[in-house]
């Protein structure tokens, strides 16, 4: 951590690193830390290591959110969105300082950051027309009126890369909160602190308590919990094993878990944002209704 | 009769027409084949109301329809007798007289039959008179004016009125379905008829098109069965127009006969309100017999 | 009144047997494997029977694929897709596909008659439903072969390559349309599993390819068991997995698929609530009931097998059902007035009658129509639970069959959380005269096709799977197209 300030003489306070589950930023249940190191060796934080209470108790809060999130308007969705972009925007400084003590170089830090927020601003755009895109009339030969419609799958995992740290996690987060789904999140496991930041501006954004949960910790400790949940409804993952990510295509199958591995997606690539990203954590609801007098 | 009141109509149940549509496309898939076929055929000669409402009706027209009555094909043996030859109230003295003793009813429009567009007193002198001229059962039609204005309470009173002036004659209500726009009017103006004491409920005139068709005739079936589940009391039920054909007479009987049951297959509890009906169910009953297709030629028309 | 002539029936009018005529169907006694566009006997030499389940009699032998046909298969699904089917012009397809919309659309009388010999299933649902809604699926999907572009917005579109399908006893040709015309309209080759106890359809839709001149290699037909359809879904050169069974069979789908990156599309199990308001249309409600739970013996994955009838109704709603099972036909299944026919196998009768014991057994009042089924032959009557609660097996587990649970409600959250209260998403019902409710509940219910107003109704441009445990991913219409495209985009499964 840093030291005394040789101009000020003054010892600056250092942050702590806490989870965020249910609008809250407890520290984990199980009292575990993890020291995370810049390249020097030097510690520059301790890390909550969530543990699966953590995690359970994430999922309860993200469930207990679907209702209200996913009924909210597409209107108000989009425009939490932009809320989030836009204090984003106004703490940029404090995320180029957070890459860069986690080993990204300043130039980098300040296009991910942009990238970032120009992320969160494109769904924004998106919560009130994906459905249009993604719907359907369809012309029945019966005498019915006949429609499809996406509606969010429910609650979904998060297991976000390990770079880019922020553009990574922001990129699965936002299709999947635009869409109306809650979020349990694992942050970046080598690279937290621009994430846990993160949940600052998500908590300062009129974001509703449980719509979004992070968690730091292992991936190794944490997915299999996550994939097993029976209160999961969809998984996607970003950083981990080629095994991991089977296992947890495995673990799913006990629930029909959507497990999808986006594993090696360039998050700063032009496809990897889009409306199809929404549909990826949508169901398809059909609704017929009879056509008389 | 005092204790008859009208219902609140608002509180009947709506009626899908789409579910309508499907369910009546089930009785049709029916195959009706052999001996059931054979005794749908004669089962629907026996329930059939010969009918002739026309302006120009005279004595010999009717004299012709009631000899048809009584004579359907005599080359077939073992065949029934029709339920009844529906005429105007003038007709009615004719036809009792030509019918004599064959157990064939006269039954008469009245209630100035087929508009109902007259006062109350004509109404009930039109159906005393009918009565008095020897009308076994009367078909009145409802004030259908006042039906749709939601004057309900007129429908109902008249109703009441009418039945009354009928004495021991049966009492057929038309509901002219083809004027009331819907099949929750229908299900409505059914359940105001049944509750003012109709002995049957009947589609048509056969003046207005739509006349009868089996969306119409299954609501009110259904209307039939729910009285009787509540009541334990039956009610006949009369389509009435635009049924010409044989195989869509047997398809309104596999609808009553899996709406209502057996109890009213037979035509004290169900009439087809029909002029050509008849010839050509003797045409497939003969055909049934002999196995060839029959022309229209060797069939009487009268 | 009276009537000059009485018709004293001595009984109640009963409808005289009215058969199909099955004198032009041709069956043979033995099937082989439809691969590369032959006929041809397993490797092993191995047959089964397929039995007809009315007369428990064997119908013809069918030949048992083992890995080594399923390889075959594989390879010439993979040869075809290479070198004649995706090469070749889009438009070109579609017209392949229309030909064989059009010859099911003209032998539709014979298709009808096998699928009720083999299945069980009433002629009247095989005659008007099933082969019907299999031409009409040909033909949605052959148009959009020229049209993919048009698709999906933003995106290139390409097939995904060779498309491994096994499909249920219950629907055997519908099913086989519901894969095969959008993967052959995607510019995909197929191979297919029917089930064991219904090849036959899919057997004589080879035999339709070959007709219509399809080239060799584009469809591929294996039979066999639940073995088979392992080593069809374990074969390494597959590039697409669609299935469609139980949710058990679905689990191990996944597992087998995890790691691959294999796509997949699962039609799995179902549970579905059909709600009924007090303000519904009662009479029209009843046939929704009757059509959604005793339509193909309740072999239906999105039947409506739990009712939610509102107390105030429940009365008079439970006294019309009856009445109305009472006058459902139950018998053979090739008699074009039979309502519910044979169910589909000795196996599964036994599993319908365990459940009716497991029902009987939580204390559930037991009711059964007055039907009377055929001495011979696998039948089981329309049959009722009430007074069950949430808690019972009935009421939690697809049973698969014409059992039906009845519960009450009182306020519309408590149907609706009823309603939700399963594993199961794959469809609902609601019955009730007021818009805005509808609108309230078919947005509330967390299931893939809800019916409002109506029940059971299926249609080519119409998407259909569930949600949670009843599946993943869409058949039909606009969405399922895209279960055999590879859009280039995004992070789809």
């Amino acid at each position: 951590m840093s030291n005394t300030d040789a101009d000020t003489g003054r010892l600056p306070v250092a942050k702590t690193y806490k989870l965020y589950i249910g609008g809250k930023f407890p520290r984990t249940e199980s009292g575990r830390a993890n020291a995370l190191r810049n390249s020097a060796g030097d510690v520059i934080a301790n890390v909550c290591r969530a543990s699966r209470k953590d995690l359970r108790s994430a999922v309860v809060a993200a469930r207990a959110a679907s209702p209200g999130w996913s009924s909210a308007s597409a209107y108000l969705r989009g425009q939490i969105l932009y809320r989030i972009a836009e204090m984003l925007e106004g703490r940029a400084r404090q995320f180029h300082e957070e890459l860069e003590r986690e080993g990204v170089s300043a130039a980098v830090a300040v296009d991910e950051v942009s990238q970032t927020i120009d992320r969160l601003i494109h769904y924004a755009g998106w919560a009130d027309k994906y459905v249009q895109v993604l719907s359907s009339i369809n012309p029945v030969a019966s005498s019915h009126f006949n429609f499809s419609v996406p509606e969010p799958t429910g609650v979904v995992g998060i297991v976000a890369p390990s770079a880019p740290g922020l553009l990574g996690l922001v990129s699965m987060l936002a299709p999947v909160i635009a869409g109306g789904n809650c979020v349990v999140a694992l942050a970046p496991e080598r690279h937290p602190l621009s994430s846990m930041s993160f949940a600052e501006v998500l908590h300062a954004s009129d974001v509703p308590a449980g719509v979004v949960n992070l968690l730091t910790g292992q991936v190794e400790e944490l997915l299999p919990h996550l994939a097993k949940h029976m209160d999961v409804n969809g998984l996607l993952i970003a950083d981990a094993t080629a095994e991991q990510a089977a296992e947890a295509q495995r673990d799913g199958a006990e629930n029909i878990k959507r497990v999808i591995d986006v594993t090696g997606v360039d998050w700063s690539a032009a496809d990897a944002e889009g409306v199809y990203h929404i549909a990826s954590m949508q169901e398809t609801k059909t609704t017929w209704h009879p056509i008389a007098n | 009769m005092t204790d008859l009141r009208l219902p609140d109509l608002s509180r009947v149940a709506p009626v899908d027409t789409v579910g309508v549509d499907e369910r009546c496309a089930r009785f049709r898939s029916r195959s009706i084949k052999k001996d059931a076929k054979i005794q749908g055929l004669k089962l629907t000669l026996s329930m059939i109301d010969l009918t002739t409402l026309e302006g120009a009706d005279t004595p010999g027209k009717v004299r012709q329809l009631c000899a048809k009555a009584q004579h359907l094909h005599d080359r077939l043996p073992d065949l029934p007798n029709v339920a009844a030859v529906c005429v105007y109230p003038t007709m009615v003295a004719v036809a009792r007289e030509a019918l004599g003793d064959s157990g064939i009813n006269v039954a008469s429009v009245s209630t100035a039959f087929p508009s109902g567009q007259a006062p109350l007193q004509v109404k009930l002198d039109d159906t005393r008179a009918a009565v008095d001229a020897g009308a076994d059962e009367i078909d009145m039609v409802i004030a259908r004016g006042a039906f749709l204005a939601g004057d309900y309470q007129t429908v109902f009173d008249e109703i009441v009125a009418v039945k009354q002036a009928c004495g021991d004659a049966h009492l057929k209500v038309i509901l002219e379905t083809g004027e009331l726009g819907s099949l929750d009017r229908v299900k409505q103006a059914s359940v105001l008829a049944i509750a003012a004491g109709a002995d049957f409920i009947k589609t048509s005139t056969g003046k207005i098109q739509p006349a009868a068709t089996m969306p119409v005739t299954l609501v009110m079936l259904q209307v039939i069965a729910d009285h009787f589940r509540k009541t334990g009391r039956m009610v006949g039920m009369k389509p009435a127009g635009g049924i010409s054909d044989a195989k869509l007479a047997l398809h309104y009987l596999v609808m009553v006969n899996e709406t209502l049951g057996p109890a009213w297959m037979n035509n004290t509890w169900f009439r087809f309100g029909a002029s050509s009906l008849a010839n050509d169910v003797l045409m497939q009953l003969v055909k049934q017999q002999t196995g060839h297709y029959q022309s229209a030629d060797y069939f009487s028309k009268d | 009144m009276s009537s000059s002539n009485p018709l004293a029936f001595e009984q109640a009018w009963q409808y005289s047997p009215a058969p199909e005529s099955t004198d032009h169907i041709q069956l043979d006694e033995r099937y082989g494997l439809f691969i590369n566009g032959e006929f041809a006997p397993a490797d092993s030499g191995q047959t089964f029977a397929t039995i007809n389940p009315a007369t428990e009699k064997p119908l013809a032998q069918v030949a048992d694929a083992g890995e080594s046909d399923v390889d075959r298969a594989v390879t010439a699904a993979r040869e075809a897709y290479e070198n004649v089917w995706s090469p070749m012009p889009a438009a070109e397809r579609g017209k392949y596909i229309f030909r064989i919309a059009r010859a099911l659309a003209e032998r539709a009388r014979e298709f009808a008659v096998i699928e009720s010999l083999d299945g069980g299933k009433p002629i009247r649902e095989s005659r008007d439903i099933d082969i019907p809604l299999a031409s009409a699926h040909f033909f949605y999907y052959a148009g959009w072969a020229d049209k993919l572009d048009y698709a999906f917005a933003g995106c290139q579109p390409s097939p995904l390559g060779v498309a491994a399908q096994v499909i249920p006893w219950n629907f055997p040709l519908l099913m086989a349309a519901w894969k095969i015309a959008p993967a052959l309209a995607a510019g995909n080759t197929v191979v297919l599993k029917p089930a064991e106890t219904t090849p036959l359809t899919a057997l004589k839709l080879a035999e339709l390819c070959q007709d219509v001149g399809l080239p060799a290699g584009v469809v591929n037909i294996v039979t066999g068991d639940g073995d088979t359809g392992a080593a069809l879904l374990g074969h390494p050169g597959i590039d697409k997995v669609a299935f469609t069974g139980s949710t058990n069979v679905g689990r191990q789908i996944m597992r087998s698929l995890a790691g691959t990156g294999t796509p997949y599309t699962l039609e799995l199990g179902g549970k579905a609530a059909n709600i009924v308001f007090e303000d519904a249309p009662v009479d029209q409600a009843v046939e929704g009931i009757v059509n959604g739970i005793f339509f193909n013996q309740g072999h239906v994955c999105c039947a409506g097998s739990r009712l939610l009838v509102s107390e105030a109704i429940a009365e008079e709603l439970l006294e019309k059902l009856k009445a109305r099972i009472d006058t459902l036909i139950v018998g053979d299944p090739l008699d074009k007035n039979t309502d519910i026919g044979a169910i589909n196998s000795a196996a599964q009768l036994a599993r319908i009658e365990q459940y009716l014991d497991i029902g009987r057994g939580e204390g559930a009042d037991f009711w059964q129509g007055a039907n009377t089924p055929p001495e011979t032959g696998y039948y089981c009557r329309p049959t009722l639970f009430t007074n069950v609660a949430q808690s019972n097996r009935v009421v939690q587990e697809e049973i698969f069959g014409p059992v039906l649970t009845v519960q009450t409600f009182r306020t519309f959250n408590e149907a609706r959380d009823k309603a939700n209260n399963t594993p199961y998403g794959l469809s609902g019902g609601v019955w009730t005269d007021k818009g805005a409710r509808i609108f309230k509940m078919t947005s509330e219910l967390r299931a893939g096709v809800v019916w409002a107003n109506t029940f059971n109704k299926f249609d080519p441009t119409s998407p259909f799977g569930g949600y949670k445990e009843s599946g993943v991913g869409r058949e039909g219409g606009l969405h399922g197209l895209a279960a055999y495209l590879d859009l280039g985009r995004g992070m789809q499964s």
